[in-house]
């Protein structure tokens, strides 16, 4: 089937305004008559549930942890774009439209990152008013910085901890919205199911993760905003908690999953140290722009200390391949870069899995106090992981998993295949294409929570009677009855492994073989190994304890069986996109210089998958991608 | 290196509870104090007894959901630490380590070191915000605000609702959390307006759910991982004071 993302036509720079003048409204005595269900409160369910609590909605919120404050997006550190042109340095919404669409290697769709850039002003907007702490100069103006892949400083930060300012922001707006009373908080619950009644989102079944109740809630529209799921790599830098399970689950139920194999690896983590490794630590992007990275020439001095290699024995690979963007150059390239290194032995540190990123000419440039200033936070952060002081010597840097270009399939309006399902934020697969800029994700979320879904929302509202079907529908029951039997099954198996360790068996399969560089060869070795561990995890699984308490192995559980169902529709896309771009490479298809390359001609296109069951192969759709504002070019760094 | 562990065993708020010991045979000084629970809950979940419960999510010490006392200091004691980025190169082999979960009259436990914070949520929500709609607002730079007064408010936005604060106040006091909140919104122009319904609203939820007055014991600076500096409880109490006086 041909998708159609029912994007406007017609001149892109009117696009939106155009649409949203014809959108249908919500009378706004009728509003309070809605209920919407919003899973997640990061920074796009958080902005959702606020705004639409503000409209007079009545807004259901819901997250796992015990607050909606602490959604993964807290974490963010570097920045977040808008193209205020603040510094008068040519920036515009066309540029950062370009910089988007390039930046994503020509594989997202035009119209919604136009909208994207063009509402990126008013988030910075909306963030002062709230309260947030931004940086600000000594004449009292925000300050910008620059982030990789943009030539233009267009980043707003508040410290090393942008996301968390901006999430609080967003919290605070919702936390005003509970105490007016058109948002009700759901805490510690995990959506385990999405109810679909005749083909539309009426609801959602979730488990008390206190006390294991089931609950249905029933909505007229639901929102899924509920991040990334490169946790089926085990070690990321996304939190423990995050999972696949609330979009799997609508896949599941028939909304499609768009290009699941666009996954990011981010080029400054922190590496591995050993086989205890729970989780992985990102270091902000941001440190690349005063940092320089570099591997020793010699495959004999990587066992030196780094001040023992000469000055004339440093490859600094970065600067050496791209000239023009030199450490700037955006993740996937400078990942892959660290990547090649390694592979050809030079790389340094345990395992020689790293690469070095040094800050000895800028501190001698600007002094200690000012790389303090600008990163302080992120040196001590370094030093608590690794004991060893960034000042003094250079850090160690890997690539890890970090972030989900891939996600559920959304029209213009951030509305699924499934009608009355929204996706927000990173749980969608919408503006990023195949590879995302850095600082632009808190920006996508909070686009779509603020200034996004309160008008596309209305225009579906508007086509449906509210309360039309509630939680006394059977589907409701028997969406619970499934949730529940399957619970039943997790804790009966009583086999001999723990739900750790076979994620990190899943998640060893996927970061060799579905990593950074992939080929038909691995690809397919993966679609072998993942359907069998995952009918060993079903055999032989020991989840403790039982579904009446508070039961982390049984949380850890039941995301886990979802990671093993996406893992493999991630691996197929990968195997039928025959073609590198963005984050994803084919060994298979690079330049005689190792760049990755496109084929346009086969591949211009979004692949929406339709599940068929476990083990079968699932449906691929397809919807073609258009460029009509921006030529479509090979990306060039160089 | 080897340790020793008393944990807090508790099976919801009306258990009594108890300390169980355990032996951390094999502990690595590269890994962080949640990976050596996590070591410590393979080796149970595989001897199909009830693993340790415990909060946490980003590991990175920012989402303030993880929450432990260990040996008698919210989040372990090491400077500016949450529980999640303590590494065990902080203790020596042979160290008998306790550990127990936020004890405080407003968080009641939920299981082992686990507990309902909810309270800190109410205080947020009877005025930790600015009233702003959205939509409708200004340009950013509309309002110039100088660096400094930026830069308080950043430090004060810097907490992480962790609760750290309430647990080593011998009160059971919340006025870090809230004076941080109230003078983060307070110094700048946009949340100013409300200051004073703000730090009213704020201090009176704060009362009815079960937090205590400060009495200058400053523990909660001590164990706080943001370092958040108690001036900011000063701050409260003269926003308070203006307010009344209004
Ligand atoms: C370490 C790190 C640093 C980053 N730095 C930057 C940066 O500098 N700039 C930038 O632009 N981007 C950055 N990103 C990316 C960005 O932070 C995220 O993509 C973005 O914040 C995601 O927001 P979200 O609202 O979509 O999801 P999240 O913030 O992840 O929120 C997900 C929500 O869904 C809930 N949820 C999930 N599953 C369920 C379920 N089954 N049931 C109930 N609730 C559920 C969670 O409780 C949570 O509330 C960074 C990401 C990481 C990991
Ligand atoms: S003030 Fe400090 S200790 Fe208290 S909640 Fe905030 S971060 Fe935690
Ligand atoms: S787990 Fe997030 S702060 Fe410790």
């Amino acid at each position: 089937m041909i998708l159609d993302g029912k994007c406007p036509t017609g001149p892109i720079e009117t696009s939106w305004d155009r649409h949203r003048f014809e959108s249908k409204l919500v009378n706004p005595s009728n509003k309070r008559k809605y209920k919407v269900l919003c899973v997640g409160t990061g920074l796009a369910g958080g902005a959702a549930a606020a705004s639409l609590g503000e409209l007079g909605y009545q807004v259901h919120a819901f997250c796992y942890q015990d607050s909606a404050r602490r959604a993964h997006s807290i974490a963010a550190q570097g920045g977040i774009n808008a193209a205020k042109n603040y510094p008068n340095d040519g920036d515009s919404i066309y540029r950062l439209f370009y910089d988007t669409i390039k930046g994503g290697d020509f594989r997202a769709r035009e119209a919604d990152v136009w909208r994207l850039s063009q509402v990126s002003n008013n988030i910075i907007d909306q963030c002062v008013a709230q309260g947030v702490p931004f940086a600000r100069d000594y004449a009292g103006y925000l300050d910008n910085r620059s982030f990789g892949g943009a030539q233009v400083s267009r980043t707003f930060f508040a410290r090393g901890q942008t996301g968390q300012q901006l999430l609080l922001g967003a919290y605070s707006a919702l936390s005003r919205q509970v105490k007016a009373g058109t948002v009700t908080l759901h805490e510690r619950r995990e959506m385990l199911d999405l109810v679909v009644v005749d083909g539309v989102s009426r609801g959602i079944t979730c488990r008390n993760m206190v006390t294991g109740e089931i609950e249905s809630h029933w909505g007229d529209a639901v929102i899924l905003a509920t991040g990334g799921y490169v946790n089926v790599f085990y070690l990321s830098t996304n939190a423990m908690g995050c999972s696949v399970t609330a979009a799997w689950k609508a896949a599941r139920k028939g909304a499609y999953m768009a290009n699941p194999c666009y996954t990011q690896i981010h080029p400054t983590c922190i590496p591995q140290s050993g086989e205890h490794q729970s989780k992985l630590t990102l270091m902000s992007e941001s440190l690349r722009n005063d940092g320089r990275c570099w591997v020793p020439k010699k495959v004999e001095d990587c066992e030196k200390p780094a001040g023992d290699v000469a000055e004339d024995d440093r490859d600094y690979y970065l600067e050496r391949k791209y000239p023009s963007f030199g450490n700037l150059a955006p993740r996937d390239i400078a990942s892959r870069a660290a990547k090649e290194q390694c592979d050809d032995e030079r790389g340094v540190g345990p395992g020689k899995r790293g690469v070095f990123l040094d800050f000895a000419d800028s501190i001698k440039r600007l002094g200690e106090d000012t790389i303090r200033g600008r990163y302080g936070n992120l040196f001590e952060m370094y030093e608590k992981i690794t004991d060893e002081n960034g000042y003094k010597q250079p850090m160690r840097i890997y690539p890890a998993p970090h972030y989900a270009m891939g996600g559920l399939w959304v029209d213009y309006n951030c509305m699924s295949n499934v009608p009355g399902l929204f996706v927000l934020g990173e749980a969608n697969f919408s503006v990023h294409g195949a590879n995302r800029l850095g600082a632009s994700a808190l920006m996508q979320g909070l686009a779509d929570g603020y200034f996004v879904i309160p008008y596309t929302i209305a225009g579906y509202l508007a086509t449906v009677k509210p309360g039309e079907v509630k939680d006394d529908h059977a589907e409701f029951k028997k969406s619970a009855d499934e949730v529940k039997s399957n619970i039943d099954k997790l804790l009966s198996i009583n086999g001999t492994k723990t739900p750790s360790e076979y994620h990190r068996e899943l998640g060893k399969v996927m970061w060799e073989d579905v990593g950074m560089a992939r080929s038909k060869e691995s690809l397919e070795h993966a679609l072998k190994r993942i359907p069998e561990i995952r009918e060993e995890f079903w055999k032989n699984v020991k989840v403790v304890g039982t579904n009446e308490q508070f039961n982390q192995e049984l949380e850890n559980a039941c995301r886990l069986a979802d990671f093993f169902e996406f893992a493999e529709i991630l691996t197929r896309d990968a195997l039928n996109r025959e073609e590198s771009c963005g984050g994803h490479f084919r060994t298979e298809h690079q330049t005689d210089d190792g760049e990755a390359m496109r084929n346009d001609e086969d591949f211009c296109y979004v692949a929406a998958w339709e599940f068929k069951g476990v083990g079968v192969e699932p449906e691929l759709h397809k919807e073609p991608l258009k460029f009509e504002n921006i030529k479509l070019a090979v990306r060039s760094y160089k | 290196m080897k340790l020793k562990l008393h944990v807090w065993r508790q099976n919801g708020p009306n258990d009594k509870g108890r300390l169980e010991t355990f032996d951390a045979p094999d502990v690595s000084p590269d890994q962080s104090f949640l990976e050596m629970l996590d070591d410590i809950n393979l080796v149970l979940a595989k001897a199909g007894k009830d693993v340790i419960a415990f909060d946490h999510d980003c590991r990175e010490g920012i989402c303030g959901m993880c929450s432990q006392v260990i040996n008698g200091v919210p989040h372990g004691g090491q400077e500016r630490t949450t529980v999640c980025q303590l590494h065990m190169r902080q203790f020596k082999d042979g160290d008998e380590v306790f550990i127990e979960p936020w004890k405080a009259r407003a968080f009641p436990v939920i299981k082992d070191l686990v507990v309902d914070r909810g309270g800190l949520e109410k205080i947020m929500q009877a005025g930790g915000y600015t009233s702003c709609h959205t939509g409708g607002v200004a340009d950013g730079n509309a309002l110039p605000i100088g660096n400094p007064v930026a830069e308080y408010s950043m430090d004060a936005a810097e907490c992480i609702g962790c609760g750290a604060c309430v647990a080593s106040c011998p009160n059971s006091s919340a006025m870090l959390f809230t004076g941080a909140k109230v003078a983060q919104l307070a110094v700048l122009p946009q949340g100013k307006v409300e200051a004073h319904t703000r730090v009213m609203a704020m201090t009176e939820a704060a009362t009815e759910h079960g937090f205590g007055n400060c009495t200058n014991h400053y523990e909660c600076q001590a164990s706080c991982p943001k370092g958040l500096d108690v001036k900011f409880i000063g701050k409260l109490n003269r926003e308070f004071m203006k307010a009344l006086c209004k």
